[in-house]
């Protein structure tokens, strides 16, 4: 379980939840706890200057008697659990429990210890230190208490008692103690309730991010799991249904591109696999027919001459023949469909090659009142293809949309272009150098790790640097100059100061001037010079690599073709034609450019039309 | 070297050859066979035959090993290819190697017959201009070989280069010259598909023969020839001028050029 992504993401946020609440609730109680305390002392405190006030006056007059009762009647209120007052020398005088008077306090105690420490006399002391909280047994409530001293008074040793001399600073302590046992159950409930409070938040944040992190990411996660495991399973035809537009939306949205791509390339493969064993079967079954097939036809044929003035035997030795040839052209074709294996290439110009085709079928097409659009690029290179084969492709497409289009007729555009997929942005300058043959490779400053093209900029005796990307494509270009390009602006080799302008040429973006460099054998690079254009040209590489097609789009506005069609179109023998067709038209063509290194695509929407789209790659040209 | 037979047919399969026999025996010519490429080659050294008709596959080699033999040996004797037509690249090889013909299997007593008519027509005027030759009278003409420019394919059929792209095509003299009594031409229509090696228009003659002219060059026919139409003694009179057949626009030349002869080599 603890394997789970989502589970670790809970965990994760509710051990940090745990760990920031558990730490404000313990501050809370603490402060919570001590302003209580504090209320409490605070209220002691009252107590015993009150209860020094009510018995000054009968102090003086030293009714004992009447001291007592005062301290008794405040003794018996519930929270308050001792009042006593002690004199000088630590005898207990009057209390409001009667069993400790006459006792006597250690002044050593702790609670007397803050005033008689070094035996200093009782001076004004903060309250804190006069307050102490205390058990009576370890196992009884807590207690508060607090000493007021009662100071001497003019009044005091001008009383007629003369009880005390006037150099007599403190005449005693009244002390009294609280019982802290209500503050203290506040105090736990107030626990108890920040530690619910806390529980029942980390459970709700906990399980509020669990309903999130499982719609936002374990679903999905579980989603591309399953759907990966289908794929390595071999169900490329599985595809992740809903996506949002997260991350993970884009990671399920790619991965349905991945699959459908690797779906596409193994029906390709598949399809290449299969033809090949087929035109093997074909071409070994046509072989292997043909002489039993010379047997029957020669016999027959030798048979039909012999019996000439035999009108019956005649008449069905003549069928035998006409049906035997019949098996011939039946062989034939199946040969010919063997055969399309070896492309007998030349150079030939695409173009040519679809006027031709539509040249063939043309009157065929406009008794089916079919029109045709042709948006041909002109000046197309020419290709390395078998030009009777290809011919056969569009002649084959032509009449399938013609087919499709049925009676109604329709229109059929042809659409060639040259479509260039170029190595962009894979392609390094390794070695590029001035017309004098100086390096301009800067190893010292580097874009993204690979050493920058150089080239130093004048103008108006400022000079400047221009670092540029050695990744063909990339462009990320650095600039170091201070002023601005103008129409006098010299680009030169940093080391002979001969120019990198391409003469006669502009940038075809910008119109700004363009710098040429020469590649060590790998012709040359232009780039553009302004900062604001990313146009940069190599030629040697655009040409090399097989990364240029001429794609030929067919476009038919007949009734498309079926979702569970469309996969099965170039398979042998599938037809929708019934009995008007083989079945082996689109196979062939899917041969015929297959062998031609190129590859065909078919997009189709039913009601609508269908394009066939052809690419056939440009031959490397150095 | 001894004369039994006319005819040697090479192939492995019984059916075929004793179908040849068969056929063959219908025109009266005697037939010998073997049955691999191995005893057909003894039998070449050990006998002369005026045709040989052989497989152009076979379990223990190919018809062309035959071909060279007969160069190697300097033996005259007219070769006809048979071939299934998942080879017919390799037929039109072998005209270029100096068969005189080849005949797609499976075949009719008439295609078979018409065609070692021909071989034996060819052999004999072969025969005739070696004679000639020796005894240095060239007044005869036998027939008239094609001009400096031109290419054939073997002996049937021959090409000539327009500027404009497209090429004639046309049928060789001495390919018209082992036909017998010609009767008409059957062609095909313009923007019909030509195939090299494959036929193109096919001669008529009397008792039911049908001779068949291979065509050059793969293409697309743009004209056909309207006075050869009319008047198909044209092709006997003037078979590289005014007897062309065809115009056609040529969709595999660069390829298909290295199987054609250059006429010029005729001259040597």
């Amino acid at each position: 379980m603890f394997k789970k992504i989502g589970f670790r993401l809970i965990f994760a946020v509710a051990l940090t939840s745990l760990v920031i609440i558990g730490v404000f609730a313990y501050f809370n109680v603490k402060s919570q706890s001590s302003s209580s305390i504090s209320e409490v002392e605070r209220h002691a405190n009252q107590l015993g200057e009150t209860v020094i006030s009510s018995t000054r006056f009968d102090m003086m007059l030293n009714q004992r008697d009447r001291i007592q009762q005062t301290i008794n009647s405040i003794g018996t209120q519930p929270q308050i659990r001792d009042v006593r007052i002690i004199n000088k020398i630590g005898e207990i005088i009057y209390s409001s429990d009667s069993t400790n008077i006459n006792k006597m306090v250690d002044k050593r105690a702790e609670s007397c210890y803050a005033c008689h420490a070094e035996d200093k006399p009782l001076e004004q002391i903060s309250i804190t230190e006069r307050t102490r909280i205390f058990r009576v047994h370890p196992d009884s409530n807590r207690v508060i208490g607090i000493i007021t001293p009662i100071y001497n008074a003019k009044s005091c040793w001008q009383a007629d008692c003369h009880a005390h001399p006037p150099d007599q600073k403190v005449l005693g302590v009244l002390d009294v103690s609280i019982s802290l046992a209500e503050v203290d159950k506040a105090i736990a409930i107030r626990e108890w309730e920040i530690v619910i409070f806390a529980l029942v938040a980390i459970i709700a944040l906990g399980l509020l991010i669990a309903f999130f992190v499982r719609r936002w990411i374990s679903n999905p996660v579980n989603d591309l799991l399953d759907a990966t495991k289908q794929v390595s399973a071999g169900n490329l035809s599985y595809a992740i249904k809903e996506h949002g537009n997260d991350e993970i939306g884009k990671l399920g949205e790619s991965f349905n591109n991945m699959t459908k791509k690797l779906s596409d390339a193994r029906m390709q493969l598949f399809q290449s696999d299969k033809m090949a064993s087929l035109g093997r079967l074909a071409a070994g079954v046509a072989h292997e027919i043909n002489n039993p097939l010379t047997g029957v036809l020669t016999y027959s044929s030798f048979l039909l001459k012999r019996t000439k003035d035999n009108a019956e035997f005649q008449e069905d030795l003549k069928v035998i023949v006409r049906e035997t040839l019949r098996s011939r052209e039946i062989v034939k074709s199946l040969l010919d469909f063997a055969r399309q294996s070896v492309p007998k290439k030349s150079n030939a110009d695409i173009n040519e090659i679809i006027d031709k085709a539509i040249a063939v079928i043309d009157n065929q097409l406009s008794i089916n009142k079919v029109k045709i659009v042709k948006q041909n690029e002109t000046n197309l290179p020419s290709l390395s293809v078998d030009a009777n084969q290809m011919q056969q492709v569009f002649i084959n497409l032509f009449v399938n949309a013609s087919d499709a289009m049925g009676k109604n007729g329709g229109t059929i555009t042809i659409k060639s272009q040259r479509i260039s997929l170029s190595p962009y942005g894979s392609t390094q300058i390794k070695k590029a150098t001035c017309p004098k043959r100086h390096s301009l490779m800067d190893n010292e400053f580097k874009i993204d790790g690979l050493s920058s093209l150089k080239v130093k900029v004048i103008s108006d005796n400022k000079e400047g640097i221009i670092h540029l990307d050695p990744v063909y494509g990339k462009h990320r270009n650095v600039f170091k100059h201070d002023f601005k390009i103008s129409k006098d602006t010299k680009f030169v080799c940093p080391e002979c100061s001969i120019s990198l302008i391409q003469q006669d040429k502009v940038c075809p973006k910008c119109g700004s001037p363009v710098l040429v460099f020469e590649i060590e054998g790998q012709g040359t690079y232009e780039v553009c010079s302004s900062e604001n254009s990313d146009w940069e040209k190599w030629d040697f590489v655009d040409s090399a690599g097989l990364k240029e097609y001429i794609e030929i789009k067919i476009s038919d506005t007949g009734s498309g073709i079926n979702r569970e069609d469309i996969s099965k179109i170039f398979e042998p023998f599938f037809s929708t034609k019934g009995q008007k067709g083989n079945g082996l038209g689109l196979a062939v063509i899917w041969g015929i450019i297959d062998n031609h290194n190129g590859n065909i695509n078919v997009e189709s929407e039913v009601g609508k039309g269908t394009t066939f789209i052809i690419r056939l790659p440009l031959a490397q040209q150095r | 070297m001894n004369k039994t037979s006319d005819i040697l047919v090479i192939d492995d399969e019984q059916v075929i050859i004793d179908a040849v026999i068969k056929i063959c025996s219908l025109d009266n010519y005697s037939v010998d066979y073997a049955l691999d490429v191995k005893t057909g080659i003894e039998k070449i050294l050990k006998n002369y035959y005026t045709i040989i008709i052989c497989d152009i596959m076979m379990p223990d080699g190919d018809g062309f090993q035959i071909l060279d033999e007969l160069r190697k040996k300097n033996i005259s004797s007219t070769l006809i290819m048979m071939t299934g037509y998942s080879t017919v690249e390799n037929a039109v090889n072998s005209l270029y190697k100096g068969a005189v013909d080849f005949i797609p299997k499976p075949f009719t007593v008439d295609e078979l017959l018409s065609s070692v008519n021909r071989a034996t027509k060819y052999h004999k005027i072969k025969e005739k201009q070696k004679q000639l030759l020796l005894e240095n009278t060239i007044d005869e003409l036998l027939y008239v070989s094609c001009p400096v420019k031109y290419l054939r394919l073997g002996y049937s059929s021959w090409m000539f280069q327009e500027r404009e792209g497209s090429v004639l095509i046309g049928a060789c003299d001495l390919f018209i010259k082992t036909i017998e009594s010609m009767q008409e031409i059957e062609f095909q229509n313009i923007e019909d598909e030509i195939e090299q090696g494959i036929c193109c228009a096919s001669i008529k003659c009397g008792n039911d023969r049908v001779h068949k002219i291979l065509s050059p060059v793969s293409g697309r026919i743009v004209e056909v020839n309207k006075s050869i139409k009319n008047n198909s003694s044209l092709i006997e009179k003037d078979p590289y001028f005014e007897g062309w057949i065809y115009r056609v626009i040529p969709a595999n030349l660069d390829y298909e050029i290295k199987y054609l002869i250059p006429c010029s080599s005729d001259r040597l």
